[in-house]
């Protein structure tokens, strides 16, 4: 072993030296012997081991560098690469399997220690970057600091100039109140000069009035003078007093019972008003009474026994007040009670008020938003609604629109003439009334026609029956001429019947009058009937009767009118319709006159058919 | 509303008597009395100069004339025209005449305010008074006109004389506690005596009848004071209007400050009423500019129409830049007038001098401003109802009440520029004074006049 320690070169011996420090190193922590290696030599100990590699193993030194291989090893805690010994002088052998083991385990350490070593450059670069950030942040945040201190003394700047204004301006106020302090002494002063000056000229102004006065008074100024025609009264009627002590003091009397009743007037003024103060009071600690009883009950039992008895005290209170009527005292007592009660009432009122207050609140917070939910949805129904109906609506008009197209393009008027059409609708509604009206009337007027065509034809049938009577009559009379004495009574006879007839013309010319007075009918006939008596014996001589009748006969419906207007005149409008019986139909105001007319030839007809037998 | 015809006038001396039947107005040297329903003329009297002052005595029987140049006085009886009386001051020379309540004495003041002489109807007995104090209101006698409240100065001090009127002899003579005593007031109810101080310094003392003090008021020092003073009609309130332009209301109780109303050149409040007088010229046709433009001019033009408009609050009144360098500045209130209820104040600033303001009383707050369109010469209250009479100078009367307000247009020929007025105590009929003419405006029933008023309220 000595020997190939010597046979080292130095730069090796150097080596190995470093070496062996390791290993009495290691041999302190063999727990810690890879990662020792690794950490410490990885680098340079594989560039050794490579060179020592190439000039480290020759034909020549196999064994020496297999014992050093070994004692290297060994130290490094590797099992020895020689066999165990058997006996002290035999040499010892070098295992194989050994040496392999120790190779692959060699082998296996290079390959951990290769990714430990990448491991390590990551980590290292990671750490490298981290760096450059955190020295980048660190010069950011130095930047930052150099701007906030560069602030911070421009502040400092800016309040210690302001502080100095403030200096400044302190002084200035200092120097204003001073000069104010000084201008308020010197007008003081000026003051009291000027009221000085002031007295000073006006004692002499007073000495100047006082000789003024003087010289006024003493010359004997004949010019200041009364002239008066004549005294006249004191208006009170007295005469004036002279003054004595006693007037003195019956002013000074007057002028104190002026004074008193003035402050007399004040004080019942006060009471008054106290008077009313208190009726005011009173009134409101009764309503308080009476509102705060009904709800005793109940906060009684909710509110604590102290303002319960309150209530009843103050009850009480209030008991003893109306019993006593103790309004009118005015004495410290019972203004302390009563102000007492009162407070305490109003105390109570006060809270009560307060919980209904908080109780509203709520509620009505409650109900708002309730309320606001019913309405929003009522509100969105609503306006679903309507704008359906808006739609409808829309198409409506949109089809009215089409419509009307359609019409303007079917009628060749523009639609000008059509609104014009439009316009005149109403007009044509109308028109159409009155043509209903008017046709309504027509048919009024065609019946009117019939009914007296239909008379005319009767009219025209009783005429000839009149007229075949007639000459029967003519004929007989012509025959009774003959026999004289005969004729006067048949005269008289027929006279009567004429006359009897006349009489129920007379009627019927009466029926008319019930279009006016329908109850006079009974009593108008007989009165109408002398009178028509009284007429006609103004025809007594046969010839100017038969005069008469022959005119009759012509004119047989006008005859019998010529009688009526005579007698009853407000049917004259009846007597001109029958005189123009064709021509009425014209005349729709006058139907009635015509009805009337009609109806006196209809009945006439009548009775003189009555009286053909 | 009607207008008598204008019956000549100098120097704006015309008054009612006090019994409402005659008045009685000046022409020169001439004395016209005339029936106050038919204005005839009832009596002429000619006094020996120009009339520089009239009064009523108080029952209505004879009117005093002073001509203070001559220093003489002449004294006319109604009842007997023939009658006469001339007092003559000589050399002492007069300043001042006036009645006693009674209406049998005539107290003048001389010149200097040397002394008051007591001249007396009845009797031959004159009586002296030295040293009254020349100040504003001197002299002031109680509603009853028993007593009279004399301010007197002597060795520079303020005193005050009470006397009793019936005999003159002196009830009370005390000091007062003032710099230079400016003005002495008695209250309504004559048991208060109202005494202020110069305008140098703000104070106000308040003695009774007896002569103690009741109270004395100061609202602020360093700074013009009081410029005027005013009773209420029930001796309540006491007004006191300063050059601050502000109005504090003392009450009679305890004499401390109830409230006080500023004068604002903005009025904010819309519960306020604020009317504005508004001129409308008929001529200037649509598209058509005034030249010069409206509001540049110096006055209302005679022929433009003008009424009261209704303006949105705010409102800003027209103020002036008062002179401050100069005595007797243009700032503060310098009228103050209750109506005869008591339940409004009618005030002026001055300097806003278009404006009346309208005080509700009741309520302590502003109720109505009238904005004028040139400044307000005087307002009196209808003594019968709360009714504002209002002059400007122009040719237009303007009244107010709670209902509303109107201006009316004093008719005739040329230009009546009313300068002053005075109600007749029914309060029916008022005079217009203009600088050479006196005109009466008769007034409606009141009911036609507030159906009027409101119809107006309700079209502006």
């Amino acid at each position: 072993m000595g020997d190939w320690m010597t046979v080292t070169d130095r730069g090796l011996s150097s080596e190995s030296k470093s070496i062996s420090q390791y290993t009495s190193e290691i041999k302190m922590s063999p727990s810690s012997l890879y990662s020792q290696q690794v950490l410490c030599s990885s680098i340079p100990l594989s560039k050794n081991v490579h060179s020592f590699f190439s000039a480290f193993c020759t034909e020549d030194n196999i064994e020496q560098s297999v014992s050093y291989l070994d004692q290297e090893l060994t130290t490094f805690g590797f099992p020895s690469l020689y066999e165990e010994s058997k006996g002290k002088e035999t040499k010892r052998e070098l295992n194989i399997v050994a040496v392999l083991n120790c190779m692959n385990e060699l082998l296996v350490l290079q390959r951990k220690n290769l990714l430990a070593q990448e491991n390590v450059e990551t980590q290292n670069l990671k750490l490298g970057s981290d760096m450059d950030h955190l020295q980048s942040c660190y010069s950011k945040l130095k930047e930052q600091l150099e701007t906030s201190r560069r602030e911070m003394i421009g502040l400092q700047e800016r309040d210690r100039q302001l502080q100095c204004k403030n200096r400044n301006l302190h002084q200035l106020l200092k120097n204003e109140k001073d000069e104010v302090q000084k201008l308020q002494n010197i007008i003081a002063s000026r003051a009291t000069q000027y009221n000085h000056d002031m007295k000073r000229k006006e004692r002499e102004y007073n000495k100047l009035k006082e000789r003024l006065h003087q010289l006024v008074m003493n010359k004997k100024d004949k010019k200041i003078a009364m002239d008066i025609l004549n005294y006249v009264g004191r208006a009170d009627g007295k005469r004036g007093s002279w003054r004595t002590g006693k007037t003195e003091a019956r002013n000074e009397d007057e002028m104190y019972k002026i004074l008193l009743n003035d402050y007399e007037y004040r004080q019942k003024q006060i009471l008054m008003e106290n008077a009313e103060l208190k009726k005011v009071l009173q009134q409101m600690k009764k309503e308080m009474i009476s509102l705060l009883s009904p709800q005793k009950k109940k906060p009684r039992e909710r509110v604590d026994d102290s303002t319960g008895t309150v209530i009843s005290d103050v009850e009480e209170d209030a008991g003893e007040l109306s019993r006593e009527s103790m309004w009118d005292l005015s004495c410290e007592t019972v203004r302390e009670q009563l102000t007492n009660s009162i407070r305490k009432q109003w105390r109570i009122l006060k809270s009560h008020v307060e919980k209904l207050d908080n109780q509203v609140s709520k509620v009505h917070l409650e109900g708002f938003n309730d309320e606001d939910v019913i309405s929003r949805q009522d509100h969105e129904q609503e306006t679903e609604k309507l704008e359906l109906e808006i739609q409808q609506c829309k198409e409506m008009i949109k089809t009215q629109q089409q419509l009307l197209q359609q019409l303007a393009t079917a009628c060749d008027d523009d639609t000008t003439s059509l609104l014009r059409d439009c316009y005149l609708l109403e007009e044509k509604e109308r028109l159409k009334e009155e043509w209903s009206l008017f046709k309504e009337q027509k048919k009024n007027f065609e019946r009117e026609r019939r009914s007296f065509t239909e008379a005319a034809i009767r009219l025209g049938l009783e005429r000839k029956a009149f007229e075949e009577e007639r000459a029967s009559w003519l004929k007989q009379q012509f025959l009774n001429m003959t026999t004289f004495d005969h004729q006067n009574s048949e005269n008289v006879k027929l006279f009567s019947a004429f006359s009897g007839s006349s009489d129920r013309d007379n009627l019927t010319v009466h029926s008319r009058q019930p279009q006016k007075k329908p109850h006079s009918v009974s009593n108008g006939s007989p009165v109408c009937m002398s009178k028509l008596t009284k007429s006609l014996p103004a025809s007594p001589s046969t010839s100017d009767f038969c005069q008469t009748r022959s005119c009759v006969s012509e004119h047989s419906s006008i005859n019998v009118l010529n009688i009526t207007p005579e007698e009853i005149k407000p049917n004259q409008v009846g007597g001109e319709c029958t005189n123009q019986k064709w021509c009425v139909a014209s005349r729709p105001g006058s139907q009635e006159g015509c009805y009337s007319g009609c109806s006196l030839t209809y009945t006439n007809s009548h009775v003189e058919k009555d009286d053909l037998p | 509303m009607n207008f008598s015809e204008a019956f000549k006038l100098s120097s704006l001396l015309c008054k009612f008597s006090p019994d409402g039947k005659y008045l009685a107005s000046c022409v020169q040297y001439r004395l016209v009395v005339r029936d106050v329903n038919t204005l005839q003329i009832l009596q002429l009297y000619t006094c020996l100069d120009q009339i520089q002052h009239i009064e009523w005595s108080a029952d209505s029987l004879f009117i005093l004339c002073a001509m203070y140049k001559r220093g003489l006085v002449q004294v006319w009886s109604l009842e007997q025209p023939e009658w006469h009386c001339k007092i003559d001051e000589g050399s002492a020379g007069l300043v001042a005449s006036c009645w006693s309540p009674d209406g049998r004495h005539i107290l003048n003041t001389t010149e200097f305010h040397l002394r008051i002489t007591v001249w007396s109807l009845c009797t031959k007995s004159v009586s002296y008074i030295k040293y009254p104090k020349a100040c504003l209101q001197g002299i002031t006698f109680t509603r009853d006109g028993r007593y009279m409240a004399l301010a007197e100065r002597r060795d520079c001090k303020d005193y005050v004389s009470i006397f009793v009127c019936s005999d003159w002899q002196l009830l009370r003579h005390f000091d007062t506690d003032t710099q230079d005593l400016t003005g002495i007031e008695w209250a309504p109810n004559g048991c208060v005596l109202a005494v202020w101080d110069t305008c140098l310094e703000y104070k106000i003392l308040l003695y009774s009848l007896d002569g103690r003090l009741l109270s004395a008021y100061s609202a602020y020092e360093w700074s013009l004071g009081i410029k005027s003073v005013a009773w209420s009609p029930s001796s309540q309130f006491l007004a006191v209007g300063s050059y601050d332009g502000k109005v504090r209301i003392l009450n009679h109780v305890t004499w401390k400050m109830i409230t006080e109303f500023g004068h604002p050149a903005t009025i904010n409040n819309p519960k306020t009423v604020v009317y504005k007088e508004a001129q409308k010229s008929p001529q200037l046709g649509l598209g058509c500019l005034s030249f010069p433009p409206p509001g540049a001019g110096a006055g209302p033009l005679p022929s433009s129409e003008s009424k009261y408009e209704i303006a949105s609050v705010p409102v800003s009144l027209q103020t002036l830049k008062p002179v401050t360098d100069r005595a007797n500045p243009k700032i503060g209130i310098g009228m103050l007038a209750f109506s005869p209820d008591s339940y409004f104040l009618a005030t002026r600033n001055d300097n806003t001098p278009n404006a009346v303001w309208v005080w509700d009383i009741q309520k302590l707050r502003l109720f109505a401003v009238l904005e004028q369109l040139s400044p307000v010469r005087t307002f009196q209250w209808d003594p019968q109802q709360p009714r504002l009479a209002i002059c400007t100078g122009g040719s237009r009367l303007y009244l107010w009440s709670p209902a509303g307000c109107m201006s009316v247009q004093v008719p005739g020929e040329g230009d009546f520029a009313v300068l002053s007025l005075c109600w007749h105590l029914s309060g029916d009929s008022m005079a217009l004074l203009s600088k050479d003419h006196v005109c009466l405006c008769f007034l409606e029933t009141e009911a036609v006049v507030s159906t009027a008023c409101r119809q107006l309220g309700g079209h502006t």
